[in-house]
């Protein structure tokens, strides 16, 4: 992967709209939801240990959950007939309970169709509504618009706003495997894991899968966004389906993991976010959440079971991570991680993305200012983390090919084995985050952040985390040549790590030192009220915001380099 | 899953045919066909012709090889049965004929250091935990096998071939793993456990060697049980302490590969890493006992690699850490106790 982002024109793998995966997904949508539906059930009945008892316990917990859920944290996008459906299934199952003389495989059947019920609304409620007209709308709007803008705001003059100089590939740079992406993409079916930093991510990606002429992907997008409508039109016409964090309940969960898993058998590439959500942190993603990245593994297993071994049947997994000089959510974000100390609960989306006007306005200023992203592709895997080489050909680590398919197999017969499964998954996890951390892009505003923030707390030693970000920052300032130093030791550790091939670096930390602190810290957090970083009168290095210095400075966490600060 | 009966058409493999190698053969060879792998070919024929290896008589229907490619061909699942110290070499040369479709359970104790390109354990000051493998990590490092299991526990090769009573632990990731270990190994005479810890588990049959080593020079200066039952108890914290920060559970060290196994270890007057520490406490000096034994004592390796780990890291190991001394720095074995004694401890248990 070179260093350089390459413009060019990609022209589209799949040129006729009828022949993309999803548009075919859509035509049969009523169908396909039915075969989730039903293939959900068949598994949750396999779950249960096909017993009465624990299916009945499973409906009435999910009764019980759900009839919570629309009390107390009710969305304005539910379904209005939703308390209606909840009544029958509730009315359903006391009939049923208070029913005596029927035989067990009665009673059995009932519950189950019961259970088909809630398979199928559910399946019906996560399947996404492409629609191509929008799509191509929005690829339009999103292109041209946001172009429009980029050029009114660099080239000057008056004939600006029509100008082609800059397009949205100088603003969002895309470096790595592009090439292989497509080639991979037009013979087997991709899972994109990108790194999830911001709201923006979903439609960055968006516009980087349409400008590599791949066609749209599936992805799994948090019911809440669709609450604003300018989120849920992109989403629809982006290929999204819907995922619901308030419901924990098994069947759906069980719904959800297959639904993605057809789709992936359908041919569908798809997109998940591995960190689940935005990391708080700002840390790179180190735990994933397995859950829908095992449905790749096991559409993969499924796939052998049907007997297509060819690379037309075959699932690569390609991390992206997304690097930004400035994270419009980041106050929140952080605010969230220190309070939540670790512990996963319903958080409110109260953040700036929570409303159109305020999304637009951000959007505006992203485009007339600086501050550039950078879109780094990975090489692409297969389900088991081994790199692959054009032909879609799984490597081992001495380039040897190997046969994925004999990862599934118990004496020469392709098994399905759920703990198995499990464990492959887990491995996945470790491997992307491996690749995370590889393709990552150091931009300036990411050195400058780590070395202030690692300068401050060498300089107050005892304190822990939490009084350290709570130091008056009226009382650090770090001088100018100090500073420099720092950053100049830090940088020549990355470019240590460059050559060994752990990351990647923007080619502005190519210039000298006193030029890469200037663009670092007129990038870092630059739309913030409070800056992470600037200069005083004297000189100095300051921070406004020590919470918000933290945050982006935990992007180069996991590299050791906190290690040259001891 | 089906489990089809592949004990008839599938041999099963078994590398390397040192003392515990030939007995897990012939143990395997009880119920299933066996191909063994030796790397010299006087050792491959001595087998096929007279089945002996190295005089250790083997059951008749153990075919012998040297060639890596033919038994990864013919096996489904192996059984590397070999030195630490050789461990990486034969993964590399099994390396190019091994399949994602292969089981390998190992019955290997020790570490193996990855270093980088010419550089030995003298070049450094400090190492980390990624740098140190554990045998199912080097498995996984060097090959495209992920199916790994390992099997520790008292396992004397001496009294298995007596055929007395035992039992042993099959530790792995993958259900199937255990449960392909138990089917081939489990008799009248031999229980198999499970344990999904494998990392414990193999770091167990490690850290237990430190132990053995020290219970050998506490015999060899006539000391009896009470110092023993001593050496027993605060070796299992030590080990309890250094497996956790090497990644292990608490669990398995107190199971039957933990405490199990250092049990019978510290009594064994035939165990290698006993000998040495016997050997010291009579005073001669570890060049000497090297040269005059044929086979490694792990427990030697072990104790330098854990003392070059726990530079830097700020964790006390005592009784590691004072036989280190006793090995490499000439501390008379007498002072070394010496200290133990004079040692702070004052809570007995604290891992629990």
């Amino acid at each position: 992967m070179t260093d350089e982002y390459i413009k060019r024109e990609y022209d589209p793998i799949l040129p006729k709209k009828d022949e993309w995966p999803v548009v075919k997904l859509s035509k049969s949508r009523k169908e396909f939801v039915q075969q989730v539906a039903k293939a959900s059930k068949d598994r949750i009945v396999k779950i249960t240990g096909d017993s009465v008892e624990i299916l009945k316990e499973e409906l009435e917990t999910t009764l019980y959950r759900e009839k919570l859920r629309m009390k107390q944290n009710p969305w304005v996008v539910d379904p209005d007939d939703e308390a209606d459906f909840w009544k029958k299934v509730k009315s359903a199952l006391v009939h049923l309970s208070a029913e005596n003389n029927a035989s067990e495989s009665q009673q059995k059947a009932k519950y189950q169709e019961i259970l088909e019920r809630i398979t199928d609304r559910y399946a019906d409620e996560i399947a996404g509504n492409f629609k191509h007209s929008h799509y191509k709308l929005t690829r339009g709007i999103v292109t041209t618009g946001f172009s429009r803008l980029l050029n009114a705001a660099r080239v000057k003059g008056i004939r600006s706003f029509f100008s082609k100089q800059y397009t949205l590939q100088d603003k969002i740079q895309i470096i790595g495997e592009t090439d292989q992406l497509r080639d991979l993409a037009s013979q087997g079916t991709i899972v994109m894991v990108p790194t999830h930093f911001s709201n923006l991510d979903s439609i960055l990606i968006g516009w980087t899968i349409s400008t590599l002429g791949l066609p749209p992907f599936i992805y799994g997008a948090g019911l809440n966004l669709f609450n604003i409508q300018i989120f849920a039109y992109f989403m629809n016409a982006l290929g999204a389906y819907k995922v619901d964090r308030r419901k924990k309940n098994l069947p759906y969960l069980e719904t959800l993991k297959t639904y993605s898993s057809e789709a992936i058998q359908f041919g569908c590439h798809s997109l998940f976010f591995p960190g689940g959500t935005r990391s708080r942190s700002g840390i790179i993603e180190s735990r994933l959440k397995l859950g829908l990245l095992s449905t790749a593994i096991e559409a993969q297993r499924a796939n052998y079971q049907k007997g297509i071994e060819g690379i037309s049947g075959k699932i690569f997994i390609v991390p992206v991570t997304i690097n930004y000089h400035f994270v419009l959510e980041a106050p929140g974000l952080i605010k969230d991680y220190l309070s939540l100390t670790g512990q996963e609960r319903y958080y409110k989306e109260s953040d700036e993305f929570s409303t159109s006007y305020k999304i637009s306005k951000f959007l505006f200023k992203f485009f007339t200012k600086g501050s550039d992203i950078s879109v780094s592709i990975g090489k692409a895997m297969d389900i088991m983390g081994n790199y692959v080489d054009e032909a879609g050909h799984s490597l081992d680590k001495y380039g040897r090919v190997i046969d994925c398919r004999e990862y599934f197999l118990t004496n020469g017969v392709v098994t399905e084995n759920h703990q198995r499964e499990e464990e492959y998954t887990n491995k996945l996890g470790r491997r992307i985050v491996e690749e995370f951390h590889r393709i990552n892009r150091v931009f300036s505003s990411h050195l400058v952040a780590f070395t202030a923030f690692q300068m401050i707390k060498k300089e107050h030693k005892k304190l822990d985390l939490f009084n350290l970000l709570r130091l008056p920052e009226e009382d650090i300032a770090i001088p100018y040549e100090d500073f420099k130093s720092t950053c100049q030791m830090v940088l020549d550790r990355i470019k240590e790590l460059k050559a060994e091939g752990k990351v990647h670096m923007a080619p502005h930390l190519n210039q000298d030192m006193d030029t890469i602190i200037a663009h670092g810290l007129d990038n870092v957090g630059m739309y913030h009220a409070k800056r992470p970083l600037i200069r005083n009168a004297d000189g100095a290095v300051i921070t406004e915001d020590m919470s918000l210095l933290y945050y982006y400075h935990n992007r180069l966490d996991g590299y050791d380099l906190e290690k040259l600060f001891i | 899953m089906t489990s089809k009966n592949s004990s008839s058409d599938k041999p099963v493999g078994v590398i390397g045919v040192g003392s515990f190698g030939t007995v897990i053969a012939n143990m395997l060879a009880e119920k299933n066909k066996v191909i063994v792998y030796a790397r010299k070919k006087e050792v491959v024929d001595e087998i096929n012709k007279q089945h002996t290896a190295e005089g250790r008589p083997l059951s008749k229907n153990i075919q012998a090889t040297n060639d890596p490619e033919y038994i990864c061909e013919r096996c489904e699942v192996l059984f590397p049965v070999i030195s630490s110290s050789g461990f990486r070499e034969v993964m590399r040369n099994f390396s190019p004929f091994l399949h994602p479709y292969h089981i390998l359970i190992h019955g290997t104790k020790g570490l193996v250091l990855y270093l980088p390109e010419g550089k030995s354990i003298a070049d450094v000051k400090q190492i980390r935990r990624s740098q140190i493998c554990t045998m199912s990590e080097v498995i996984l490092n060097e090959t495209v096998v992920v199916r790994v299991g390992c099997m520790a526990g008292p396992n004397l090769a001496k009294e298995l071939s007596e055929k007395q009573p035992a039992a042993t632990v099959i530790a792995s990731k993958y259900n199937e793993v255990i449960l392909e270990g138990q089917r081939l190994l489990r008799s009248d005479k031999f229980q198999v456990y499970g344990n999904s810890d494998i990392i414990g588990v193999e770091l167990s049959g490690v850290l237990k060697n430190i132990i053995a080593i020290a219970a050998g020079a506490l015999a060899g200066m006539g000391l009896g049980e009470n110092a023993k039952g001593l050496l027993i108890s605060r070796g299992m914290v030590e080990i309890v302490y250094l497996g956790n920060a090497l990644g292990g559970s608490v669990k398995s060290f107190i199971g039957l590969a933990g405490i199990g196994d250092m049990v019978a270890t510290c009594n064994s007057t035939h165990s290698r890493n006993y000998t040495v520490g016997y050997r010291l406490a009579q005073g001669q000096s570890l060049e000497q006992i090297l040269t005059e034994m044929d086979e490694v004592a792990e427990g030697i390796n072990t104790i330098r690699l854990i003392k070059t780990f726990l530079e830097g890291t700020g964790m006390r190991a005592p009784i590691t850490e004072n036989l280190y001394k006793v090995l490499y720095e000439d501390l008379k074995i007498e002072e070394a106790l010496q200290y133990l004694m004079k040692y702070p401890f004052n809570v007995d248990v604290d891992f629990l």
